[in-house]
């Protein structure tokens, strides 16, 4: 009786199961496989054209020091933006979080998602019309200063990092949110009440309860910044060649889809360490 | 008109096709398949025009190579007549059977490429440029050196095309070298190099470009004459300019293909897309440069194609694009990828 019961539960399970994982597979698994394969390959195998198993793809990653330099530019990219993120997320998520209530909150959290609702193309062209010379920042700027000065952010770095922490700062700003509302309002209470100052409050209670919520953000944003390709083309202008433009020029520009694809697990396999080496601190702060 | 008519005459009663069904291979929406154009061409000639359409080089060559007898014109870029020649693609022509023919400019009619293997392959079409552009409201006077580009006054406002080929090509004219023979890459590096700094952004479309242009956000940028010609009749305050240096080059060529059984209705084709009546009015719909001297005349002393490309002394300047090794292709790209790299 008790293994009917046993099997049942299971076929249930799986039942349930079975949307999630065929979704997977064929959204996840099967792309990801096919590049897998493209990568080791000489030529894409369309058209009749000649192909044959290759480890050259990767091995082009070490023969010039181009896609390593490149790499190492999207890493710290990927640092600045996410450290950025962070910073001014925190002070939102908390506001958000402690300090509004009620239907104030629903609309200020309307507000800092409203920007997902809008294509991230609009978004960055829209950066474009605000960042370059004679746009909307130099001509607010000149408004309002005295003497005149010259604002032209655009095709800068300062324009992609910009560009990149607007797109990806709601992210970093809900998790963080989560987190705090979390956090019970009474330990806070409790070490007011034994005479704790509020940065020792906001040290030693807030900032190591939300910190799992922080994290996570921080990887959310983390990684698909170092594969960012558009806001980087669109706003960086010279200045925006980095890893994942080159990726993005196998395949849309040069059609070497096999460099392309190796170029993307190098990647990969980059962020994977990253986050390995990583994961004992962040195992820490989730305890 | 009625010249068109007599010359078609003429080669109808010169030859014994009639009422044939030509089949033509090109890209799509260049110029072969005017509906106005076909429309006028049957009903003079009684022959019916079917299109075929490759979207790559490599895709045409197959067509010709699987489908023996399967087409009677095919358009190839002179870059790559000489190979499909080698290849026994192409018949040789009869430039005799074209009136047209004569008033092919000579330096395109004797062009080395399309007379590969000693005869001519191709019958010169169309060609156009790739240079550079400038704002008219930084140059009263378009300039005639291509070391604007270089000039520290204009740093910040200059952009090219991010393409390794075109950004080669262009620094091996600036350092006076043969395009299609580039012995001193080194000096074409250290020349990029240079160019660098100069650069807002690279441009990647034709949108692109002319929005930066009308924005004032640049003041020179590489572009292509036929795109230029296009901002110009919009009112960009844009010059193309052709400098002393040279320029880059293609040249569209009309052939027949060798295994083709209807090869004298093929010419009559031919004839009747040089014939400056169909040309003229192609122009005025956005065509690109012509390679017959009687239409580029008889062109409005308006137009782009008259007054800039038509000029002899710019089509002397130019350097035509011979076919690119895989392996030179490789070597530019990646020097061009690590210069973007390196800022």
């Amino acid at each position: 009786m008790s293994d009917t019961l046993a099997r049942q539960d299971r076929l249930r399970a799986l039942m349930l199961l079975s949307p999630a994982y065929l979704w997977l597979t064929v959204a996840v698994f099967l792309p990801l496989s096919a590049m897998a394969f493209f990568s080791f390959l000489t030529d894409l195998p369309f058209g009749g054209r000649q192909w044959s198993i290759t480890l050259a793809n990767f091995a082009a990653f070490f023969q010039t020091p181009t896609y390593a330099i490149l790499l190492w530019k999207s890493l710290q990219l990927g640092l600045i933006v996410t450290l950025l993120c962070v910073i001014i997320a925190f002070p939102c998520a908390y506001v958000l979080a402690k300090v509004i209530k009620g239907r104030w909150r629903e609309a200020m959290f309307l507000l800092v998602i409203l920007p997902f609702w809008s294509n991230s193309l609009v978004r960055v062209f829209s950066w474009a019309i605000v960042l370059r010379g004679n746009g909307v920042l130099d001509r607010a700027v000149n408004a309002v200063l005295p003497w005149d000065v010259k604002v032209n952010l655009m095709f800068s770095q300062s324009a992609i990092v910009i560009g990149l922490v607007h797109s990806y700062l709601p992210y970093v700003i809900l998790t963080a949110y989560l987190a705090l509302q979390a956090l019970d309002d009474s330990l806070i209470e409790a070490a007011r009440s034994l005479g704790a100052k509020k940065r020792t409050i906001l040290w030693r209670i807030i900032l190591p309860l939300s910190l799992p919520g922080l994290i996570a953000g921080a990887v959310l944003v983390f990684v698909p910044v170092v594969g960012s390709f558009m806001e980087p083309r669109l706003l960086g202008g010279r200045m925006g060649t980095y890893y994942g433009t080159v990726i993005e020029d196998q395949f849309v520009a040069v059609f070497n889809w096999p460099l392309g694809a190796a170029l993307s697990f190098i990647l990969l396999a980059v962020v994977l360490v990253i986050l390995a080496v990583a994961s004992p601190v962040l195992r820490r702060a989730q305890i | 008109m009625k010249r068109l008519l007599l010359t078609t005459a003429a080669v109808l009663a010169g030859s014994s096709a009639f009422a044939e069904e030509i089949r033509v291979l090109n890209w799509q929406g260049y110029g072969t398949d005017i509906d106005w154009a076909l429309a006028a061409y049957t009903e003079a000639t009684g022959n019916t025009v079917v299109h075929e359409y490759f979207t790559s080089e490599q895709e045409m060559m197959t067509k010709l190579r699987t489908n023996p007898g399967a087409y009677d014109v095919v358009l190839v870029n002179s870059a790559f007549t000489a190979q499909m020649q080698a290849e026994g693609l192409l018949a040789a022509i009869d430039a005799s059977k074209i009136p047209n023919f004569k008033d092919i400019d000579p330096a395109f009619a004797g062009n080395e490429d399309l007379n590969a293997g000693g005869a001519l392959h191709g019958v010169p079409w169309t060609w156009g440029l790739t240079s550079f552009a400038v704002n008219t409201g930084d140059f009263a006077t378009p300039p005639t050196s291509i070391s604007v580009l270089w000039d520290p006054a204009y740093k910040g406002r200059i952009s090219i095309r991010d393409d390794g080929l075109e950004a080669v090509q262009l620094a091996a004219l600036a350092t006076g070298q043969n395009i299609n023979a580039i012995t001193d890459l080194d000096a074409v590096k250290a020349k990029l190099t240079e160019l660098m700094p100069q650069i807002s952004t690279y441009w990647g479309s034709e949108n692109d470009w002319n929005q930066y242009m009308a924005a004032g956000d640049l003041a020179a940028a590489s572009y292509w004459s036929g795109s230029a010609a296009r901002a110009i009749s919009k009112g960009l305050p844009v010059a193309f300019v052709v400098p002393d240096e040279g320029a880059i080059g293609w040249l569209d060529g009309l052939s027949v293909p060798a295994t083709s059984t209807k090869q004298d209705a093929a010419y009559t084709f031919i004839d009747w897309m040089i014939d400056p009546d169909f040309y003229v009015k192609w122009d005025a719909e956005g065509a690109p440069a012509t390679s017959n001297m009687a239409a580029a005349a008889a062109l409005p002393e308006t137009s782009f194609n008259r007054s800039v490309l038509g000029d002899p002394a710019v089509v002397a300047k130019v350097q035509f694009m011979k076919p690119v090794s895989d392996d030179d292709r490789a070597k530019y790209l990646a020097l061009w990828q690590e210069l973007k790299a390196a800022q």
